[in-house]
């Protein structure tokens, strides 16, 4: 044997240290409150200063843009259903065509049917304010960041932040300097629905080919022409995209900004809902906001993507389009039920989904309880407090012994020496590592030990100035005093990402060899990744009541979409050259996929699990809604008591944890990609 | 038959890097030693992607810039239209300096006097072929209708009539080239410009492409930068050409001398590949010292060597060859033929109008 190399002897270390450290306890392996020096405060008192210096303004600013709020309130309150149904089915239809204007139709009339109306015409009236309020913010912004790199290095962090922090996090300071009101739903969702444009923005811009300006240029067009004459046009459809993605998440932050209340709309409505635990109207105020965002997300895809060249044979699409809501409105001036949809024909089928769903758990409790209880028992429970905590006659239905406990230890240093044995060092030393942490918990590992891993991972994965960033970033969740709450965040998401890798990566793989179950996941991916997060909630909360295994597979139904996404995108994109050489060449269909195409798509596979971290940490807050404790928990804290230090305390120590993981992940994948000579084309 | 100069290109320098314009004083061009200065400018970190080009391009003549990737042809035609900003020198058009030219002044210019055509066409995806070949004179803001009349026009010019609806998109490669072509030529430039505009086609097309743009060229009469990697497109379509390598101009004459003189092994390696009989005409290889004899045939003097070669079979005398003007200018024997083809290099006889 050589002489052993650097990185597995840190690693063993690293096990060794957390064992001593969790053996003799002390500061160093819980962190002592008189070390915290938490800014929360420090954040009030400025935002105390701020408010009282600029407040007024910000509340005069606030009430300056509840007007048109208001305005599209009460236009789309006043308007009789089936005018407002009428023009969004003429949208529908103008975006994409008849099947897409038969769903729009079908979901305006299920809103009105189930008596939801006009709830959802709030949350609506919000959406079509924020959107061009953000997109026209969002586009400026592009434009500048397109035209100047100065510019652009500024946008672009301010940017990562603002998609990084949580979107509660948000609600708090917008809540503070505007006042209770529907303005801070739509300061809130312009603020979060702006960075989507300004990236497609500058990504449109940039992709225009260089001919084109050049043939512009040539043809003696001024600075200005060619802009709005050349480079704006012929970046149309990125731009498009831009404002479908904008609308998607201004729909998303108008729902959430509903927790704040008082605004009368169909988010407030899911909320108490299951707040009461009303699952049947939970689910069918839930089906209403799928539905809005459905029909938003097809309608301004639809117009981003539909070819250029529609021939309208004669007419003009907008006399048409008139001449349409202009003859439903003349008829709803003649037939009252079509002005107001009537009382007799409100549905209410929540009673009796109620007593349905109550028989369900009645009969299937066994099994209900079952899964929930092996799932917490044998997994969530064992990395939160350690099997040295959860193996207990009442759980596991035995005691740990120490003969059990050497038989673990035994267990674990024979796969160590295993691994040596077959050369592979680096995995030698990580399993005893993995054995220690397993065997304390995660919760339960000293904070040293803790911090000595993830700065030593990030310095392998992504060089020194990941490690002192991961070193700086965990130096303010200890001084702030939220450590205990980032590893219990950091428990539950890690959980969650482990799974959804797992799961993620073997559907997409199967996915990307079968066209059948690509052709089954492709609508279940899309209407997971269109759905308001809340919605995603209900079900699980039906069958699993409120606490931390519901959260779990909330988040994983969410944050499994990117895994699969990214993994079947990069098994189906590889150069076809290699893959018809190897096949040239004998390879098996499973050789192929093992040798050739899987260590190829790794890059985008190291890409999905990037977005699958951040999507679970994204959902993380919401899931906080349904009991789990952690940061998640701290922000609803901070919001609930309008505490805005611990509030924002809790979302930049969220952001942190997110950064670190998308850095050392983003590195892996680039590492990656430099090592194969090989570009990832655009997601 | 030398006409007036309309574009003059004296000696232009383009340098990319951080301060490319320190190399040169108050951005002359005209240096004593320009190898030695373009050593400098590389060794300083600095690409040079034009160094010390001059050439002249006459009214109605078709000249080709012709050379590898890399070689800096595709900045040349950039620098004459000013999309890419020349370091040093002077591009002289009709006598009056472009490089002094003012915002206003260029665009001007490229409105009225400039078209070009592009590789990969640069049509504007948004817009329907009527609209992409009307859009240099949208910008001049001539009045829909009437510049829609003039596209029309274009469009009909290089055989696209019935397509005016549809977009680029919608087209085959050779299509939309036509495009390209009939857009740079909707402000009737006296300019035109034409950057490796058949490289993207395939064989077929390129050559049915290249014979159409010589049948535009006979009606209409352009003063013609042409950018091209490909020799023989070169030597089929040039008057006079200019081989370029590594940012500088190697050689600039009719393809003929090229062929006949190349000025150094850079150029030899093209002109192997030639089959001079294709390239080599009746006038190149004419002996005018010799007098006619009775029993000789007659040939024009574009005839070229592989058509001459079964005439000269049957007129064993030789062939007295007659010039464009209708004076005979030589005549050939079948030994001046083997000669040249063998050796390339007829003894004195450059062929003079």
């Amino acid at each position: 044997m050589n002489a052993i190399p650097r990185g597995p002897l840190v690693w063993l270390a690293l096990a060794a240290l957390t064992l001593v450290l969790w053996l003799t306890g002390g500061p160093l392996a819980t962190y002592p409150d008189a070390w915290i020096a938490s800014p929360a405060a420090a954040m009030n008192a400025g935002m105390d200063a701020f408010t009282d210096a600029a407040g007024a303004g910000f509340r005069a600013v606030g009430s300056v843009l509840e007007w048109p709020v208001d305005g599209a309130q009460a236009l789309l309150g006043l308007l009789p259903w089936s005018v407002t149904t009428a023009v969004f089915v003429l949208l529908g239809y103008y975006g994409s065509g008849w099947r897409l204007a038969v769903f729009v139709a079908l979901a305006m009339l299920y809103m009105a049917g189930i008596g939801y109306w006009d709830e959802s015409m709030n949350s609506l009236a919000i959406v079509l304010i924020s959107v061009p309020m953000a997109v026209a913010i969002g586009f400026a912004l592009g434009v500048l960041g397109f035209y100047s790199a100065r510019a652009r290095r500024v946008i672009m962090p301010v940017l990562d932040v603002l998609q990084t922090i949580p979107a509660f996090a948000y609600l708090l300071p917008i809540l503070i300097l505007f006042g209770f009101g529907t303005t801070v739903g739509l300061v809130a969702s312009i603020l979060y629905a702006f960075p989507p444009m300004v990236r497609n923005t500058i990504l449109g811009l940039r992709a225009v080919p260089e001919e084109i300006i050049e043939a512009g240029t040539i043809s003696g067009a001024t600075a200005a022409q060619l802009f709005w004459k050349v480079r704006f046009p012929a970046a149309r459809a990125q731009l498009l995209l831009g404002v479908n993605q904008t609308t998607m998440a201004a729909l998303s932050m108008v729902i959430i900004a509903s927790i704040i209340g008082g605004t009368n709309d169909i988010g407030w409505e899911v909320l108490s809902a299951m707040r009461k635990a009303d699952f049947g109207v939970s689910l069918l105020t839930g089906f209403v906001l799928a539905l809005i965002a459905m029909a938003l997300d097809r309608i301004t895809h639809g117009f981003a993507t539909r070819p250029r060249a529609i021939e309208w044979e004669g007419r003009s699409p907008w006399a048409v389009a008139a001449a349409v809501v202009g003859g439903v409105a003349m008829l709803s001036l003649l037939i009252p039920a079509l002005r107001d949809w009537p009382e007799a024909l409100v549905w209410d089928p929540a009673p009796a989904m109620n007593a349905a769903l109550e028989r369900v758990i009645v009969e299937g409790r066994a099994w209900i309880d079952g899964i929930k209880n092996s799932a917490f028992f044998y997994v969530m429970l064992p990395i939160k407090i350690g099997l040295a905590k959860a193996v207990s006659p009442f759980t596991w239905g035995f005691a740990l012994t120490p003969a059990l406990i050497a038989g673990y230890a035994a267990l674990v240093l024979g796969l160590a020496a295993l691994a040596w044995r077959s050369g592979r060092t680096t995995l030698a030393a990580l399993i005893p590592l993995w054995g220690v942490v397993s065997y304390i918990g995660l919760t339960q590992t000293p904070w040293l030990a803790l911090v000595g891993i993830v700065v030593h991972t990030a310095y392998v994965t992504g060089g020194r100035r990941l490690a002192l960033g991961a070193a700086a970033g965990m130096a303010f969740l200890l001084l702030a005093g939220i450590w205990p709450e980032a590893v219990l965040s950091l428990y539950l998401c890690g959980i969650a990402v482990l799974i959804c890798f797992v799961l993620g990566t073997a559907l997409g793989v199967w996915a990307s060899e079968s066209r059948t179950v690509s052709a089954i996941l492709r609508p279940v991916m899309d209407t997971l990744q269109t759905m308001p997060v809340f919605v995603i909630l209900i079900p699980f909360l039906m069958f699993f009541k409120i606490g931390e295994f519901t959260a779990l597979l909330a988040i994983i139904a969410y944050a499994i979409v990117p895994a699969i996404r990214y993994t079947e995108h990069g098994l189906r994109n590889l150069p076809a050259s290699v893959l018809e050489a190897a096949e040239t060449m004998g390879c098996t269909r499973w050789q192929l996929l093992t040798r050739v195409k899987l260590p190829l798509a790794l890059p985008a596979i190291m890409l999905g699990l990037n977005q699958t971290i951040l999507y679970g940490i994204g959902m993380l807050v919401i899931a906080a809604l349904v009991g789990t404790t952690g940061l998640g928990q701290q922000i609803y804290i901070g919001l609930g008591n309008g505490d805005f230090g611990v509030g924002m305390t809790a979302g930049i120590g969220m952001a942190i944890i997110a950064m670190i993981a998308d850095r050392m992940t983003q590195a892996v994948s680039r590492k990656r990609q430099e090592r194969f000579g090989m570009r990832m084309a655009g997601m | 038959m030398s006409a007036p100069v309309k574009l003059s290109c004296r000696h232009v320098w383009k340098v990319y890097g951080e301060t490319p314009a320190r190399f040169f004083e108050k951005g002359r061009g005209a240096v004593d030693d320009a190898a030695a200065l373009a050593a400098r400018i590389r060794g300083a970190d600095h690409i040079l992607a034009a160094a010390d080009v001059s050439f002249d391009v006459h009214v109605g003549e078709i000249f080709v810039i012709m050379g590898l990737s890399g070689s800096g042809k595709s900045t040349m035609v950039r620098c004459l239209s000013r999309i890419v900003e020349p370091t040093a020198g002077e591009i002289l058009l009709d006598g009056e300096d472009l490089l002094a030219m003012g915002r206003a002044g260029l665009i001007e210019y490229r409105r009225r006097k400039m078209g070009m055509v592009f590789q990969n066409f640069g049509l504007m995806p948004h817009l329907t072929v009527l609209d992409n070949v009307a859009f240099p004179l949208e910008v001049q803001g001539i009045p829909r209708e009437e510049r829609r009349a003039k596209a029309r026009a274009m469009i009909d010019l290089v055989g696209l009539e019935g397509r005016e609806a549809s977009f680029p998109h919608q087209l085959s490669g050779g299509q939309q080239q036509r495009v390209g072509i009939a857009r740079s030529l909707a402000v009737e430039p006296e300019l035109w410009f034409l950057d490796e505009p058949f490289s993207a086609l395939d064989p077929l097309i390129r050559r049915q492409m290249q014979d159409e743009f010589l049948r535009l060229q006979r009606e209409l009469h352009k003063s013609i930068v042409f950018i091209t990697h490909d020799f023989m497109e070169a030597l089929k379509i040039a008057d006079r050409m200019a081989i370029m390598r590594d940012g500088a101009v190697v050689q600039i004459g009719r393809p003929v001398d090229l062929i006949l003189r190349p000025a150094d092994a850079y150029v030899r390696e093209f002109t192997n590949d030639v089959p001079w009989e294709m390239v080599l005409t009746a006038g190149d290889v004419a002996d005018a010292a010799r007098a006619p004899v009775p029993g000789m045939g007659h040939i024009a003097a574009d005839t070229t060597l592989a058509l001459l070669l079964p005439y000269l079979a049957e007129h064993e005398a030789g062939v007295v060859v007659r010039g464009a003007d209708g004076h005979d200018i030589g005549t050939i024997t079948a030994s001046d033929v083997v000669r040249a083809l063998a050796s390339g290099v007829p003894e004195p006889a450059e062929v003079t109008a």
